[in-house]
């Protein structure tokens, strides 16, 4: 490919466009951002006091599942934008001029990281307004980090299937509430020992729970053991499977 | 005489569905050539594949002296395309859009080419605005302007004028004959006869997946019988009217 030379350059002329499109529409960030912190909100001060989790900060024992529904709710707007490009001819133009082909594709993966980003760090500071707070050291954190990194980019990857395959605006941004809500049934919000054993079952191998165990014992300075590599497996398996359908739903569209 | 596109019994089929049934056709370098044919007669088809974005079943296609299937990126550096539909960031202002097509055709100075665009089709003064607050009109023009952007060699629109008001149709003809007349090959698609008339040197009607006729417009009426002269009172059209009351008469 003797394109392959401009996918840097390409790919940064694409991500610069759709960081204006948030920072044109910081309202996205808003929305994002709002559902989770809400949540929080009513975890904490209504249910919370029922709650038996075994711990003195509930905060603590909540914001890691926080933080996934907020990537979870973040990545459909990654599908929207790449529906309206598809939509609009957006994709075609681009595909007909000679730049990297997947540049386009990695801007909105790029842009879906970045904004993800905003969002988490803002509810991070709204939990520790609630009272959140961490004993763990630089290491941990940049662990945290990469978790929650890797997790974006695996739902971002399972976002640009449903925003490339969508019929309607509607059909790119639904397939995501399942995922929304994939936490409640973790042990994000209550240990997962009261559960019945069907839902139980699922909830212990489900992989909400193994990277909210895992970003939980990172983040009070706990030793993670298997879950932390359970997490990893799981975000990688994700990504891996999904970039393989995106790239093939892509490659029918151009 | 060169040739910038050749199409050598060109077919396509969606599944089942045989699109196009053997397609033969050239446009000569720096000409403009339109392609004439009712709604689903397999048009766009034809622009895909011509501007790298379908494969052809079979057959032969050559733009600009480079085989699409085989040579798609040597086909890119040359052409542009305009879709059916503008594709323009509505979120972006007009100069930005040219600015990011500027930097994709890794230009070397791209907010200076912008402004030169903006300057030349008269959209300097809207040059800051966001696109979404554009008129229809005034979007489909950007959308040409940035398929001008590096100078193509050879341009594809994809019915330009469905949608546009009398008014904007007329300046976007003109802007095609000025590029042509610039050396561009323009291969445009279109529904309207009168379009074709207008502006094509060649012209090609594709219908049921062939081209049936092709020619210049002198020779297409040689294909029928020679005119008769009758006495008809013309009376002038609704489109006439309208452009004499909104004072583009002498336009076109």
């Amino acid at each position: 490919m003797e394109t392959a030379h401009h996918f840097i350059s390409d790919m940064g002329v694409m991500l610069g466009r759709s960081m204006r499109h948030i920072s044109r529409s910081m309202d996205t960030i808003i929305t994002v951002c709002m559902m989770p912190i809400a949540m929080m909100l009513l975890f904490v001060y209504v249910f919370g006091g029922a709650i038996q989790t075994g711990t003195d900060n509930y905060v603590n024992y909540l914001l890691p599942g926080i933080l996934l529904m907020a990537i979870a709710s973040g990545i459909s707007y990654t599908s929207y934008r790449l529906f309206l490009d598809k939509q609009r001819g957006i994709i075609e133009r681009f595909h007909s001029m000679p730049i990297a082909r997947s540049s386009v594709l990695w801007g909105h993966v790029l842009t879906s990281a970045v904004s993800n980003a905003i969002s988490l760090v803002v509810i991070v500071l709204v939990a520790l307004l609630m009272g959140f707070r961490s004993s763990a050291g630089l290491l941990p954190w940049l662990a945290v980090a990469g978790i929650l990194l890797l997790f974006t980019l695996a739902l971002t990857w399972v976002a640009a299937i449903a925003g490339l395959s969508a019929k309607s605006v509607e059909g790119a941004s639904a397939f995501s509430y399942p995922l929304i809500f994939l936490p409640f049934v973790s042990s994000a919000f209550v240990p997962t020992d009261s559960m019945p054993a069907a839902v139980r079952v699922f909830a212990e191998n489900q992989p909400v729970t193994s990277i909210v165990e895992a970003i939980r014992a990172l983040l009070s300075g706990l030793p993670a053991g298997n879950d932390i590599w359970i997490a990893l497996a799981w975000c990688v398996g994700i990504m891996l499977v999904a970039y393989v359908f995106a790239m093939r739903a892509y490659r029918k569209r151009g | 005489m060169e040739q910038a596109i050749e199409v050598k019994g060109l077919y396509k089929a969606y599944k089942q569905l045989q699109v196009l049934k053997g397609v033969d056709f050239e446009v000569e370098k720096g000409s403009i050539f339109a392609l004439l044919g009712s709604n689903g007669a397999g048009k766009t088809t034809v622009v895909k594949i011509l501007s790298t974005l379908l494969k052809p079943d079979g057959g032969t296609v050559t733009v600009n002296g480079f085989d699409v299937a085989a040579k798609p990126d040597r086909v890119r550096q040359a052409i542009s395309l305009t879709g059916q539909f503008a594709a323009v960031d509505e979120i972006l202002t007009g100069r930005e859009n040219l600015i990011m097509i500027a930097r994709l055709r890794h230009l070397s100075h791209p907010r200076q080419v912008a402004d030169e665009m903006l300057k030349r089709f008269g959209l300097t003064e809207a040059a800051d605005r966001r696109v979404s607050a554009y008129s229809g009109g005034m979007r489909r023009r950007l959308d040409i302007v940035l398929s001008l952007v590096g100078k193509p060699q050879i341009v594809f629109l994809d019915e330009p004028t469905t949608g546009l008001d009398p008014e904007a149709r007329i300046e976007l003809w003109k802007i095609v004959k000025e590029l042509a007349g610039g050396g561009t090959t323009i291969f445009l698609t279109t529904q309207y006869l009168e379009e074709a008339e207008q502006l094509a040197d060649r012209i090609a009607i594709l219908h049921e997946g062939r081209i049936i006729a092709s020619g210049t417009l002198a020779e297409l009426k040689k294909l029928f019988p020679s005119a008769k002269v009758e006495y008809v009172e013309k009376q002038p059209t609704l489109e006439e009217i309208f452009l004499a009351i909104v004072g583009k008469k002498e336009a076109v």
